[in-house]
C-alpha cells in the first residue's frame, strides 16, 4: 500500500501557477516519521501556497503530494486524515467556546471521543478556560487551541504556518518545547513554515529553504545553516587595526565599514585570542559584536554558490 | 464516515450561535405588532366610511342586492356563478357572526403573507442566508472547514439544509407570531371563514371558472406554502451569492439590490414582458391564490413556479461546482 512506509510526507515537482504567474515551481521534498522539518523563506517565497497545497485548499496545477502514502488529489479523504495543520492564523469560531470548536471538528471526523476532546485540551493547558467563548481568548490561547484542533484526530502529520507568529517570547518558547515534545515523544512529524533563522535553528532536523517559488537547499538543519558567523569590531586607530586584522592566519573577509568599524569572519573560540592581538599592538577596542546570520545572508551565500557551480 | 447529521448540526450551532435568527426574531417582534396597528387602523376607517357600526344589516343589504342580480337573465352564465359563490360567502358571515371589515387573526395573517411574500419575507432570509459560506471566508475559519475528511460538496451540502431548515422555521415563526401578536387585538377566532380562490387568467382577463369557497385555514395553508417556496428560491440564489462573493457585505447587498430591483421592475415596467423570466419579479405566488391580476402578461401560478426552480436549480449547480473545485487563497 504506502511505497515509504518511513516517509510521512512526499512531494514530487509541487507546481502551482496562478494565471501566468508561477507562484511554487518544481518543490519536491520528504518527511519522515518524528522528524520537525522546517521550511525556510522569506515573506512571498511561496510558503503559504505550499501549505495550501499540503492541506487541499489549493489544487497543483503539476505534481504530486503524497501523505501517509496516500494521493492527496485522488484519495483525498484518506490522505487528509493523517493531517493536523493550522493555516496562517488559527482562526476559530469566535462566537463559540473553545470546547464546542473543538465539538465541531470533532464531529467532522470519525473515531474522536469526548475523552480525546479532555485529553489534548490538556495537553495544551486549556482547561480553566476552554468553556469560555474564544474571542474572550489571547492570540498565545487562540494559538494552544488551534493546535489542540490539529491534534483532535491522531494525525501523522502537523503542518504549522508560522507558528511563533505573534507570540511573546515566553510563548514562543513554550511553543518550541511543546513541538519538540510531539515530534521526539509521540513521533508526530511537524512541518513548520517560518521566516525566522533562528528558529528553524532551534527546532528543526531538517530544512528546505525557499526563495522565489523554488527550493535552494534541503538538508540537516546544522549542515546548512553553520559556518562562521560575522563578527564586528570597533576599534580606532581604524587602519591601524585592519592592517593586523589582515595579516593574522584565522581572520577571513576584513572589510572595513562606514560606521568606523570592521567587519571580518573567524571562528567563535578565536574571537578573544584576536581580541588580545589587537590590544597587544596598542589598539583601542570599543566593541565586539558577534552578528547573528540573517536568512539574507545565506541566501547570498547560496545564490552564490549556485551561481559559481 | 463522519455523520451528515453531525454536519447540519454543526451548522445550525453556527447560525443559532452567531446571533443572526435573533436579530431576524427580534425584526419580526417589532413589526408584526405594527402592521398590527395599522390593519387595525384600516378597519377602524372602514367602519366610519360605511357610516353605521351595524354590519349585520348592511351584509344582509348586499345579500339582497346579489340575489336580485341573480333573478335578471341578461347576467352571463359565469357571472351568475360568481355572485352565487358571493352570497354563500355573505351567508356564512351572517351565519357564524363574522365582521368582514373586521377579521380575526387568521385572516390577519392571511393578509399579511400577501404583502410580505415579495420584499419583506425575502429580506428577512437574505439577512440569515447571505452570509452562511462568505462568513467562513472572512473569519478564515473555511481552512478549518475544508481540510477535514469530508468532500467538500457535502460541507456545502450541509450548509444547504440547515437553511432550508431555517427558511422554513422563519415561515413558521412568521405565521405564529402574527397569529399570537394581531388575535389580541382582532381575536383568535375565524380559520373556517370561507375564502374565494380558484381564479385563472388568460389573455389578461380573469377567468373566475374554478372560483369556489375554502376554508380559511386551509387557504392559510397554501399561502404559507407558497411563501415557503418564494423563501426557499430567495435562499438558494443567496447561497450560490455568498459562494461566488468573499465578502459578507458585498453578498447580501447584491441580494437586496436584486429583490428590490425584481418589485420596482414589475411596477414601473409592466409593458416589458422580458422581466417576467427574472426570478425576483415571480415572488409574489399568492397574488394567484387572491385573485390579485398580475402585472405581466403571461405569467401563471405554473410558470412562476418553474421560473423559480430553473433560477434554483442554475444557482445550485453554479454553488456547487465553484465552491468544490475553488481554490482557497488567502
Amino acid at each position: 500500500m504506502t511505497d515509504h512506509p518511513t516517509k510521512v510526507l512526499v512531494v514530487e515537482g509541487l507546481t502551482k501557477k496562478i494565471g501566468k504567474r508561477e507562484i511554487v515551481r518544481d518543490l519536491a521534498f520528504e518527511i519522515g516519521q518524528g522528524e520537525v522539518f522546517g521550511f525556510l523563506g522569506p515573506n512571498g517565497a511561496g510558503k503559504t501556497t505550499t501549505i495550501r497545497m499540503l492541506v487541499g485548499l489549493i489544487r497543483p496545477t503539476h505534481g504530486q503530494i503524497k501523505i501517509a502514502g496516500y494521493d492527496l488529489s485522488n484519495q483525498f479523504l484518506e490522505a487528509i486524515r493523517h493531517i493536523g495543520c493550522i493555516v496562517e492564523n488559527p482562526e476559530l469560531y469566535p462566537y463559540l467556546t473553545g470546547r464546542e470548536n473543538l465539538e465541531m471538528f470533532a464531529r467532522m471526523v470519525e473515531g474522536v471521543t469526548p475523552q480525546r476532546i479532555t485529553e489534548v485540551v490538556q495537553l495544551v493547558e486549556l482547561e480553566e478556560r476552554i468553556d469560555e467563548r474564544v474571542k474572550t481568548y489571547s492570540l498565545g490561547m487562540r494559538q494552544r487551541l488551534g493546535i489542540a484542533q490539529a491534534l483532535l484526530h491522531h494525525p501523522q502529520l502537523l503542518i504549522l504556518d508560522e507558528p511563533t507568529n505573534g507570540l511573546d517570547p515566553a510563548g514562543i518558547r513554550e511553543m518550541r518545547q511543546f513541538i519538540s515534545r510531539l515530534a521526539h515523544e509521540e513521533g508526530i512529524s511537524v512541518f513548520i513554515s517560518s521566516h525566522i533563522l533562528h528558529e528553524v535553528q532551534l527546532l528543526c532536523d531538517r530544512v528546505a529553504i525557499i526563495h522565489q517559488g523554488r527550493i535552494i537547499q534541503t538538508g540537516d538543519v546544522h549542515q546548512l545553516l553553520s559556518g562562521e558567523p560575522p563578527v564586528i569590531w570597533k576599534v580606532s586607530p581604524l587602519a591601524k587595526a585592519n592592517q593586523l586584522l589582515q595579516s593574522l592566519p584565522d581572520v577571513f573577509d576584513v572589510e572595513i565599514l562606514e560606521n568606523e568599524s570592521i567587519r571580518t569572519r573567524l571562528p567563535q573560540n578565536k574571537i578573544a585570542n584576536i581580541n588580545l592581538r589587537l590590544i597587544q599592538a596598542g589598539i583601542q577596542v570599543t566593541s565586539i559584536e558577534q552578528k547573528k546570520p540573517t536568512l539574507e545572508d545565506i541566501f547570498l551565500q547560496m545564490t552564490e554558490g549556485d551561481s559559481l557551480a | 464516515m463522519p455523520n451528515f447529521m453531525g454536519l447540519i448540526y454543526n451548522e445550525l450551532l453556527k447560525m443559532v450561535r452567531k446571533k443572526r435568527i435573533l436579530v431576524v426574531l427580534l425584526i419580526l417582534a417589532i413589526l408584526i405588532p405594527i402592521f398590527t396597528y395599522a390593519q387595525y387602523r384600516t378597519v377602524q376607517t372602514n367602519i366610519q366610511n360605511l357610516g353605521t357600526s351595524d354590519w349585520k344589516t348592511l351584509i344582509q343589504q348586499q345579500i339582497v342586492d346579489n340575489q336580485n342580480r341573480l333573478t335578471s337573465s341578461r347576467i352571463p352564465e359565469e357571472w351568475r356563478k360568481l355572485i352565487k359563490i358571493s352570497i354563500q360567502q355573505q351567508q356564512y358571515y351572517l351565519d357564524h357572526d363574522i365582521n368582514p371589515t373586521s377579521p380575526g387573526a387568521p385572516t390577519f395573517i392571511r393578509k399579511f403573507i400577501d404583502q410580505a411574500i415579495s420584499l419583506f419575507l425575502p429580506l428577512l432570509i437574505v439577512v440569515v442566508a447571505a452570509d452562511i459560506v462568505s462568513s467562513e471566508h472572512s473569519g478564515g475559519t473555511i481552512k478549518l472547514l475544508l481540510t477535514r475528511p469530508v468532500q467538500r460538496w457535502k460541507v456545502l451540502l450541509a450548509k444547504y439544509v440547515s437553511l432550508i431548515l431555517l427558511v422554513s422555521f422563519i415561515v413558521t415563526v412568521t405565521a405564529l407570531l402574527s397569529y399570537l401578536i394581531s388575535g389580541l387585538v382582532f381575536g383568535y377566532t375565524g380559520w373556517n371563514m370561507p375564502v374565494l380562490t380558484g381564479f385563472d387568467t388568460q389573455n389578461d382577463e380573469l377567468i373566475t371558472q374554478g372560483v369556489h369557497l375554502v376554508p380559511q385555514w386551509k387557504y392559510i395553508l397554501m399561502s404559507y406554502g407558497l411563501a415557503w417556496f418564494a423563501c426557499t428560491a430567495v435562499a438558494t440564489l443567496s447561497l450560490m451569492v455568498s459562494v461566488l462573493l468573499r465578502s459578507t457585505a458585498a453578498s447580501m447587498g447584491t441580494m437586496l439590490a436584486a429583490i428590490i430591483a425584481g418589485n420596482l421592475l414589475t411596477q414601473l415596467s409592466p409593458s416589458w414582458t422580458t422581466i417576467k423570466y427574472f426570478v425576483f419579479t415571480n415572488l409574489s405566488l399568492t397574488n394567484y391564490l387572491s385573485g390579485t391580476p398580475m402585472m405581466i402578461e403571461g405569467m401563471s401560478l405554473p410558470f412562476s413556479l418553474i421560473i423559480l426552480c430553473v433560477w434554483s436549480i442554475i444557482s445550485l449547480l453554479i454553488a456547487f461546482t465553484v465552491f468544490t473545485k475553488k481554490d482557497i487563497l488567502a
